[in-house]
This record gives structure tokens, sequence and C-alpha cells, in this order.
């Protein structure tokens, strides 16, 4: 299809593309359900059923690294408040889940969650309407992250707030939602959050060939995710992004309207965030104000930064690993991750600024380069 | 238009306008017509309002009074940078601005004039003939070889040459050049008259200069500002024997 791309951006299509990312989508679709179901448990290649869920999440961190890298690494806007967006596909989802427990709760109402029975609610709250059906609760998986970050870029964007300014505006967003959904009368479990679901579309969550549904449902998720986010950098859009990034005001005098290039990535990312969120609380099987803290959006940056910024692979990497680096530490020495994220961060900014993917690949092209440039937020 | 004036033929009229940041009067009461296929040449001593008159034109500065007008119809005091790129209005700044992490040949499919839309910009693919064109326009700025390289990787005076392409390949109707030889050798700023001559000759062209030798080079009417209005008009000999020009000048 090279009719459908410009300049040098033709080889974004090409035969070999197609190949690896088929590859990798068939180890993951069929590699690790085949060894998790059909090995026998005792064999040591078989993968534990703890595992796959495990996976599934950091499926999801890697789909949510990848719309940062997207707005980030493409567009220059260092986004402090992606965490919020996740949340919200998270919570969209997690009502959806609690409507589906009905009558199964500890209070047994076939109507309200068990917090709100709890609280003395006697109806549920008009927000909640609609959230017993799948479609629905998926729409708004969409919606809600999306019209949030559509205003909030429109009014960011159209007043020309941009570098470490727009950063610091995202930090107070999520932490003002999260300060929010901590309160009880929002309606939405204060901070106990939702949890103890039982199922997803009729199937049992704790079901192991469920969780392998989900797993699967990431996989795509990110799959396709990655396709779009390829299918927009390689675009002439993706051309006038980096433009941007590096000489805003020249944009405009070019006729390009820089507003709305960045309020359509902004809501783009912000979905691609949403959606991650929804996959994201099946598998963990809980939500709760926390996931708004502004720490986790901050550790959403220093994934793509790990991994490689203003390279789509790169963010997945740097999400896969830094969670996975994540996992085994906060096991066998707790009290040290919190100096390890904290190193790897100084290091990727002083030491590899190109991240992984920039080391692995040296001699790389101009976008990796780009990457290389001073943070854009900081040259506001 | 708001009140009804006689401006058949003024491709750019100001009039009256004023601009002032914290008390200072960068513009003071500044009236300008150009004609439609015209050269105009602006010089002026610093401060003397020649980068913010650009500004007003290309929207960046908005006046706090008067009128800018562009063919007699569009208010340009109403219109963002991009609409008024997209009027046709194109400005090349003082030190060039290209964009260093995309290539040459990238800088000048941005410049392009069509497909700006954000919607159009995810479909947009070059044909062939679109791809001739840059290739026409490479030649014509002597970048053709460096055409996959990063434009960051150009020399100073390849830059601005860069600049002038993205400037050609957009066909603008009003090119507004800002000093666009600082910077240059003596044998880049021949280059340089020779191309502002010959793309004058199917489009209207006003050059902000510091360099009078380049001034003369050009041979077009000059417009003398100081003090954010303008204090004489005419030709290069007329102006440089204008008394308060010498004085202006030579005062300083």
């Amino acid at each position: 299809m090279p009719a459908l791309h410009g300049g040098q951006q033709r080889s974004a299509w090409s035969l070999g593309f197609w190949i690896r990312f088929l590859a990798c989508g068939v180890v993951l679709v069929v590699a690790v359900p085949a060894l998790n179901f059909w090995v026998p448990p005792d064999s040591p290649a078989a993968l534990p059923d703890y595992l796959v869920p495990l996976l599934g999440k950091y499926l999801c961190y890697a789909l949510l690294a990848l719309s940062l890298d997207l707005i980030w690494g493409y567009a220059g806007i260092l986004s402090l408040g992606h965490g919020a967006f996740f949340a919200l596909g998270g919570y969209c989802m997690g009502m959806y889940l609690m409507r589906q427990i009905g009558t199964r709760g500890v209070y047994g109402n076939p109507l309200l969650p068990d917090f709100m029975v709890f609280l003395n609610w006697k109806e549920l709250p008009w927000f909640w309407w609609g959230f017993d059906h799948f479609a629905y609760s998926a729409a708004m998986v969409v919606l809600v992250p999306g019209l949030l970050a559509l205003v909030f870029g429109w009014l960011a964007f159209r007043s020309r707030v941009t570098g470490v300014y727009l950063s610091i505006i995202t930090q107070a967003m999520t932490y003002a939602l999260m300060l929010a959904f901590f309160r009880n009368d929002m309606g939405f479990g204060g901070n106990n959050g939702m949890t103890d679901y039982k199922d997803i579309l009729g199937w049992d969550i704790h079901q192991a060939s469920t969780r392998l549904g989900l797993y699967i449902a990431s996989v795509s998720a990110l799959g396709l995710g990655f396709l779009v986010c390829r299918y927009i950098t390689a675009s002439k859009l993706g051309r006038v992004l980096l433009a941007l990034r590096d000489a805003e005001s020249r944009v405009r005098f070019l006729g390009y309207s820089v507003t709305n290039a960045k309020l359509f990535v902004f809501a783009l990312s912000a979905v691609l965030a949403g959606i991650a969120g929804a996959l994201y609380v099946p598998q963990v099987g809980i939500i709760n104000p926390s996931e708004f803290s502004p720490g986790n959006s901050i550790e959403i940056a220093i994934w793509v930064s790990v991994g490689g910024r203003g390279t789509l692979v790169g963010a997945i990497v740097g999400a896969v690993l830094v969670n996975s680096a994540k996992t085994w530490l906060t096991g066998a020495a707790p009290e040290t991750w919190l100096f390890v994220l904290g190193a790897l961060f100084i290091l990727t900014t002083l030491v590899f600024p190109r991240g992984i993917v920039g080391l692995l690949r040296p001699s790389s092209r101009i976008r990796a380069r780009a990457a290389a440039v001073v943070p854009a937020g900081e040259r506001a | 238009m708001k009140t009804a004036k006689p401006l058949t033929g003024a491709l750019l009229y100001l009039n009256g306008v004023s601009v002032s940041f914290d008390g200072f009067k960068a513009l003071n009461d500044l009236s300008l017509i150009v004609e439609e296929g015209e050269l105009r040449t602006i010089i002026g001593p610093n401060g003397g309002g020649k980068t913010t008159m650009m500004d007003v034109v290309t929207g960046r500065t908005r006046p706090d009074a008067g009128e800018v007008f562009f063919r007699g119809t569009a208010d340009l005091t109403r219109l963002d940078e991009a609409e008024i790129a997209n009027l046709g209005i194109g400005r090349k700044f003082q030190r060039p601005t290209v964009f260093e992490n995309l290539t040459v040949f990238e800088n000048l499919e941005l410049a392009r004039a069509d497909a700006r839309g954000t919607w159009r910009t995810l479909v947009a693919y070059l044909t062939s003939d679109r791809r001739e064109r840059i290739a026409v326009t490479l030649a014509r700025i002597g970048l053709t070889e460096q055409s996959d390289q990063p434009a960051g990787a150009l020399s100073h005076g390849q830059k601005q040459w860069l600049e002038i392409g993205m400037l050609l390949i957009h066909d603008r109707t009003l090119l507004l050049l800002d000093e666009p030889v600082a910077g240059m050798t003596d044998r880049e700023t021949e280059e340089t008259a020779g191309l502002i001559l010959d793309l004058a000759r199917d489009r209207t062209i006003i050059v902000v200069e510091h360099d009078m030798a380049f001034v003369r080079s050009l041979g077009a009417r000059v417009t003398v500002l100081h003090e954010g209005a303008v204090l004489a008009e005419g030709s290069v000999d007329h102006v440089q024997s204008h008394p308060r020009v010498i004085e202006v000048y030579l005062g300083r």
C-alpha cells in the first residue's frame, strides 16, 4: 500500500514489518495460551495460571506507554496525567463489573453495589445508569477519557500552554481527580474503589479460560493500538507532529492548525489509555483512586524513556521490562524499588537518552535521533 | 469589510496601526500600502517597528488600533497565523527556522500548499507530480543531494536556502522576508538577490533588510520605518538623500 504514504515513509508498511509484527502476535496469542493450557502443569515449560493475568497486565501497561509515547515522543507533549485517562477507562469497566455482581454481593441488593448499600443509598445515581450493558460501558471506556482529553486539551492548546506548564497542569488534573474519587459521596466506592467482581460477559472472571480470553483481548488491543500509532506517525500528520515539536510557531506560519493537530493526538492517546485501563481492571480485579496518583503518571514517562522515546517499539519494551523488574524486585527486595526507579530515570536522562531501543539500534534513522534531543518539554 | 474604502489594487493595506508593549510604542499609527506584484524593501534602525509590522501582518501580534486588510477584503486582525498563511501570505524569519529533525525533502513536503487540515494530513500521500514538484524545487535551491539528510545537518546558508525553497513551493501571493541574507557570504547574498528578483516576477514580496548594498541590488521601492511609523518612502537614492533619514541613521 505504498500509495497511502509519503516520502521516505514507504518502508513503514513493508513486508518485513508485517512478518515481524505477525510473528510477535503469533508468539503472544498462540504460544502463551498453549504453554498454559496444553502443557502439563508439572512440565518445566508450563506457564503457571497466575502468570497469565500478570502478562495481560504488562500488555495493558504497554498500551498505556504507547499512548504516552505518541504524544510525548512525537508531538513533544509531556502529559504527566496520563494515569487519569487509564483510571477513567478502568472505572468505566469497574462499574460494569460491579453491576454484573447482581444479588451475589454481601448485601444481596439486586441493583445497588455493596458500597452504596453500606452508605445507605436508596437508588442508583444517574451516572450509573446503563453500566449493566456491556456495549454502553465499552462506549463509555472510549468516550469518557476521550471527551475529558478534548475539553482539557482544547483549553490548554488553544491558550498555547506548552512544555513544563502543560506537564504541571496535567499533574494537577490527575491529582484533582484522585481527591474527587477518594470521596465516598462521589459514588465510585471512595478509597476502597470497586472490587469483588464475579463475571464479565457471563464468564466467571476467576476461571483460567476467562483470564486467557482477557489476555488475548489485551494482546489484540495492543496490536491494534500499535498499528494505529504507526499509521499516524508514518502519515503526513506524523511529520507535522515532529515539526511542531521542534518549531511550533513555524508550523502555524505554514498554515497548519497546531491546536487541532495536538488535540487530535491528545484525545486519541487518551482513548488508547482508557482502553488499556478497561482491560487492566478485570485482570487485576480492582480499581481504586490510587490509580490517579501523580506518581503513577510519572512512572509511565519513565517506562517510555527507558524503552526509547519516539520509537513505538521502545514504549512497549520499556513498559514490559520496567514492570517485570518491579514485580520481581518488590518481591525480592521491596525497599530498593524506588531507588532503582529513580536510578533508571537518571540513567536514561544522562547516559542513554535514546533508551534501550536506541542502544540496540545505533545506526537508527532520524526518528530515534529526534528522540535524543533535549526533552521537548523543556524548550517551551 | 467594515467601512467602505477604495482599496482596489492594494494587496496589503495597513491604516493607522498601533502596537505597544508595556508602554513602548512599537508601531505608532503606521500606514502602509503595498500594491499587487510589487517588490518592496523596508529598512530602518533597530526598534523601528519592522519585525512588529511583520508580526501584525502574519497574525502573531494583534494591533491595539488600526486596520489591516489583504486584497481589500480579508481583515488580518481577526485571523490567526494558520488562517493567514492559508490566504497566501508566507513569512521567512530572521533566523532560519527549518524543521531540524525532518529531512530536507520532508521540510518541503510540509511547506506544500495542500492537505493542511488535521484530517487531510492523516490520509495525504505524495503523487508522482507532487514528488516531481519537490524535486524541481530541490534543484532550484541546490539541495538535491541533501534531500534525505536531516535539515539540522545543513550549513547556515543552506538552511536559509531551504527556507526560501519552502516559500517557493507554497505558491504564496505575498512573501515577507525578514533579513534574508543575514549571515550569508557575499556570494550567497548575490545569489539570493537573483533568486528574489526571480521570485518577484510572479508574486508580491516585502523584504526587511539592514544591508544597504543588498537593498540597492534589488533596486526596488524603499520604505523607511522609524519609531513605528513611515519616515520616508521612494527610490533608494531618494531615501538616502532624505535629510530626516540621514539624521536618524547618523544621529545614532
